[in-house]
């Protein structure tokens, strides 16, 4: 769903209209999060749900950012720690450990995968002028799957591309 | 508001389908011919007419009263039933299935198989009875107005939304011809420019002539439906005779809905004195072309309808009866537990411990009867083989008898969807690559037929279904090499006979010399793996060179639910198919032996079984790691026994199969998941994959092994 609809359905004043939740912004709300020290952001559309740590069912033979599976609501979701994917931060399991769970439309099916990060941090509204390139060397998080930075006061945001998380490694 | 027919049209279609197969099948054995299969043929083809007809689906109905004309002559004894006749019957079979699909699908369909088809049946009509054509495209000639009929001009000017709301005009006029004689002017001068029409709007307007002894109210009636959709004038009006002679040529109007033409203006210049009616049987006249005339207007006015696709099944009543048996035993039960809660103390325990186990006895049961709903006769995928058979023996010049074997066999209905095309394939397969031609059967001391079998049976808990044909096996030799030669295998591996015919199935595999259009792309086998196992199925090949191949498909039963063993390694729970455990025991340390290099082998009775440790295979950690003393689950598949080394076994219950794949991918030795009774997630071991997996470690190191030994022979050579 596109967040323009809703604007055009939603009354921008009187009654019904949501107090603190900016709708004339024409850009896109982002939900941030942290790995590590870094802030991390996905289009809060693709979220699904936030849901504390719990240990999931181990998948056998799977690679080492897959931690498992876990029964959401009956259906069988896999876990993948997006710290140890991307090499960042020190893995540990807190309280404040969650669980990001993410559902994406592909093109014939829906997928819905949940990824651990240290903490979830705030909702971020942004224009798409305001969305910079990422600068295409360094850093342990591969290039495609970041769409870009964004300037959050002193702080960077990085922008991470939900199609490209969800893609999963086969197993060797 | 009219009536929403469309809501009839899916058991039109399934109704259709089935009479499309009885015809099929019924058409394949009247090769030897009786009156019986004849007359069962011409029903399908009339009701499917009729049906067709009701929902004005114009197509079907003049194509299947071409098929219907060519069958009532055979029936009634006026034509020989000729082997070329039954050909076009089955072609006219298939294009009626193609018409049923496109009506099915909302699309118009514009096969040239059905202008040929069309063609070659008009052809075979006239060749023997050319009146009953003649009396069908020549109505207009019987073009009188009793004296003491009323003429009524009707102007019927529909508003542009007409169609979308569901109504067709041709229903009206099929509705006015139903009253008398028509003729039917339309009016195209509203009609845009072809860039600004809307495909789903209405631009024509029409002037109807009826001539019929009726009341105004009868009129009326017919435009009912849409009298609030547009403008509509009925005048009484007695015509002068001149008129009816009057031969001013016709526009083409064969369907009044569409005009194809710009013709508009000559139509206008006609419209005032032109009484003609050639139009009093819409459906029938004109049959030269009319699948691609009568579409579009079709098309146009199915566009509202929605996608209704959700598939129904029929169902033995005794099996619906046995459930309300069921359910009733379960009201009783439900009944004796609630009075039993009422006033409960320490004393009723044991009256409970019945009530609960007559609880699980009736759950159980009831799952098992819902199950059954679901399953049926294996024979719904088997009927399109003799079709297939009869195609394919034709097309390639051998002669084939198909046996069919175990047809009664019960099987999911998903099941059953998704295994129609692999087996198709594999029919195909075995006789374009199976059945040697004739000359070189002949020359091997065979019999000039060949044989194809297909049989289904139940083994344990899945479905085992077998395609064998007498034909030439699988060179082995040929297989091998050619693997090697793409680069699938390595010339060093050594492989089984099994493995080898198993490369048959790898990506981009083919072995016939020369591609036909039945098969050999290499495209195909692979799919079928690939459909079978997505099902939870395996499939097996058996060939001996110079006698024949066996593909066998294994199949489960059921796709929802299954009954499981649990078993614990370290902290993970696994669940194992009840159906392939063999028997459970401790090992004895004095039945444990180490052979050839490091393998573990457990003697079981006469039968040595390699011990493969769950924890080892899936990298965890366990308590157990030393087999002797272990608990071993001995588990068996395809033909092979394993033990698996587990550190504890738990409790037996069924659990529900959820998909990896849906969220996941397929993870191999697993087949699913499934949640227990505390919300947290189990595997379900996979035990065929398992022996799979484990051949294959052993294969790999192996060649490792080998690897070095024949590059250090290279080395001394």
């Amino acid at each position: 769903m596109d967040i323009q609809s809703l604007v055009d359905e939603i009354p921008v004043e009187g009654e019904y209209s949501l107090e603190g939740i900016d709708f004339i912004s024409s850009g896109e709300q982002y939900l941030t999060f942290q790995l590590g020290s870094e802030q991390y952001a996905v289009n809060i559309l693709s979220v699904e749900e936030i849901r504390s740590w719990e240990t999931p069912t181990i998948i056998p033979n799977s690679p080492i950012d897959v931690k498992g599976v876990i029964n959401m609501r009956g259906i069988i979701v896999p876990i993948v720690d997006l710290r140890i994917k991307f090499s960042i931060g020190e893995v540990n399991y807190l309280e404040t450990t969650v669980v990001v769970v993410l559902k994406v439309e592909l093109e014939d099916s829906t997928r819905t995968i949940g990824f651990v990060v240290d903490a979830v941090s705030d909702v971020l509204n942004t224009e798409d002028d305001e969305i910079k390139k990422s600068p295409a060397f360094g850093g342990s998080v591969p290039h495609y799957y970041i769409d870009g930075l964004v300037n959050v006061g002193d702080n960077v945001v990085t922008l991470l591309n939900v199609q490209a998380l969800q893609s999963i490694k086969p197993h060797e | 508001m009219s009536i929403d027919l469309s809501q009839f049209i899916p058991s039109f279609l399934e109704e259709s389908f089935e009479g499309l197969e009885l015809m099929e099948s019924s058409l394949l054995s009247l090769e030897q011919g009786d009156t019986e299969t004849i007359n069962s043929i011409f029903r399908a083809a009339h009701s499917i007419k009729g049906g067709a007809g009701t929902f004005g689906f114009d197509a079907v109905t003049e194509f299947t009263h071409l098929v219907e004309t060519l069958l009532d002559e055979m029936r009634d004894g006026r034509r020989d039933i000729a082997q070329g006749d039954i050909e076009i019957l089955l072609d006219s079979v298939d294009c009626m299935r193609l018409l049923v699909m496109s009506i099915k699908e909302d699309t118009t369909c514009e096969d040239e198989k059905i202008i040929e088809v069309t063609a070659q049946l008009e052809a075979t009509l006239k060749g023997s009875d050319i009146s009953s054509i003649a009396e069908t495209s020549n109505i207009q000639v019987n073009n009188e107005t009793a004296s003491d009929q009323t003429t009524w001009l009707i102007e019927f000017i529909p508003e542009h939304h007409l169609v979308k709301t569901g109504n067709d005009p041709q229903f009206l006029f099929n509705a006015l011809a139903d009253l008398g004689e028509v003729s039917i002017e339309a009016n195209s001068s509203e009609l845009p420019a072809l860039n600004d029409m809307d495909p789903e709007e209405l631009y024509l307007s029409w002037s109807i002539t009826l001539v019929a002894d009726i009341d105004i109210e009868e009129i009326k009636e017919v435009f009912e439906w849409v009298e609030d959709e547009c403008q509509l004038t009925i005048t009484k009006k007695q015509i002068p005779s001149s008129q009816d002679n009057n031969n001013t040529p016709q526009v083409k109007t064969d369907n009044p809905l569409l005009i194809n033409e710009p013709s508009t203006a000559e139509s206008t210049n006609n419209k005032q004195n032109n009484v003609q009616a050639d139009e009093s049987a819409p459906p029938i006249a004109k049959t030269t072309e009319p699948e691609l005339k009568v579409k579009p207007a079709a098309a146009t006015v199915k566009t509202t309808k929605p996608k209704a696709d959700v598939g129904s099944i029929r169902v033995g009543v005794d099996k619906v009866d046995s459930l309300i048996n069921l359910m009733g035993e379960l009201v009783i039960t439900q009944s004796m537990l609630s009075e039993l809660g009422n006033d409960f103390d320490l004393s009723k325990v044991e009256r409970l411990n019945r009530g609960l186990e007559q609880l699980l006895q009736n759950t159980k049961e009831l799952q098992e009867s819902v199950m059954r709903i679901r399953m049926l006769p294996i024979s719904f995928a088997f009927n399109r083989f003799p079709r297939l058979i009869h195609d394919l023996s034709k097309k390639t010049g051998k002669q084939i008898e198909l046996i069919l074997k175990g047809e009664q066999t019960e099987l999911d209905k998903t099941v059953m969807e998704q295994i129609g095309d692999p087996l198709v394939h594999l029919v195909r397969n075995a006789v374009d690559h199976g059945i040697e031609s004739t000359d070189v059967r002949l020359a091997n001391g065979k019999p000039e037929q060949g044989t194809i079998i297909l049989n289904a049976y139940h083994q344990g808990g899945s479905i085992v279904i077998e395609i064998s044909d007498d034909g030439g096996g699988i060179n082995r030799e040929a297989v091998f090499n050619k693997a090697i030669e793409k680069g699938i295998v390595d010339g060093n591996t050594s492989l089984t006979d099994s493995q080898v015919f198993d490369l048959i199935l790898e990506p981009g595999f083919s072995t016939a010399k020369e591609l036909s259009d039945i098969s050999g792309r290499g495209v195909g086998m692979d799919v079928v793996k690939k459909n079978i196992q997505s099902l939870g199925g395996r499939i097996q090949i058996e060939s001996t060179e110079g006698k024949g191949s066996t593909f066998k498909v294994h199949l489960p039963l059921t796709l929802a639910i299954l009954d499981g063993q649990l078993v614990r390694v370290g902290s993970e729970i696994y669940i194992i198919p009840l159906i392939t455990i063999v028997e459970s025991l401790q090992a004895q340390s004095e039945l444990i032996n180490r052979v050839s290099g490091d393998m573990v082998v457990y003697r079981l009775r006469e039968d040595n079984v390699p011990v493969l440790p769950i924890y080892q295979l899936f990298n965890l950690e366990a308590e157990t790691k030393e087999v002797e003393g272990s608990l071993l689950v001995v588990v068996e598949a395809e033909d092979q026994k394993i033990g698996l080394m587990v550190d504890d076994l738990l409790a037996q219950q069924q659990v529900v199969i959820k998909s990896l794949n849906e969220n996941y991918q397929q993870v191999e030795g697993i087949s699913g998941a499934t949640i227990l009774g505390d919300g947290s997630v189990a595997m379900i071991l996979d035990i065929p994959g398992i022996i799979q997996m484990a051949q294959n470690n052993a294969l790999k190191s192996f060649n490792h092994k080998t690897d070095k030994l024949t590059y250090s022979e290279e080395v001394t050579h």
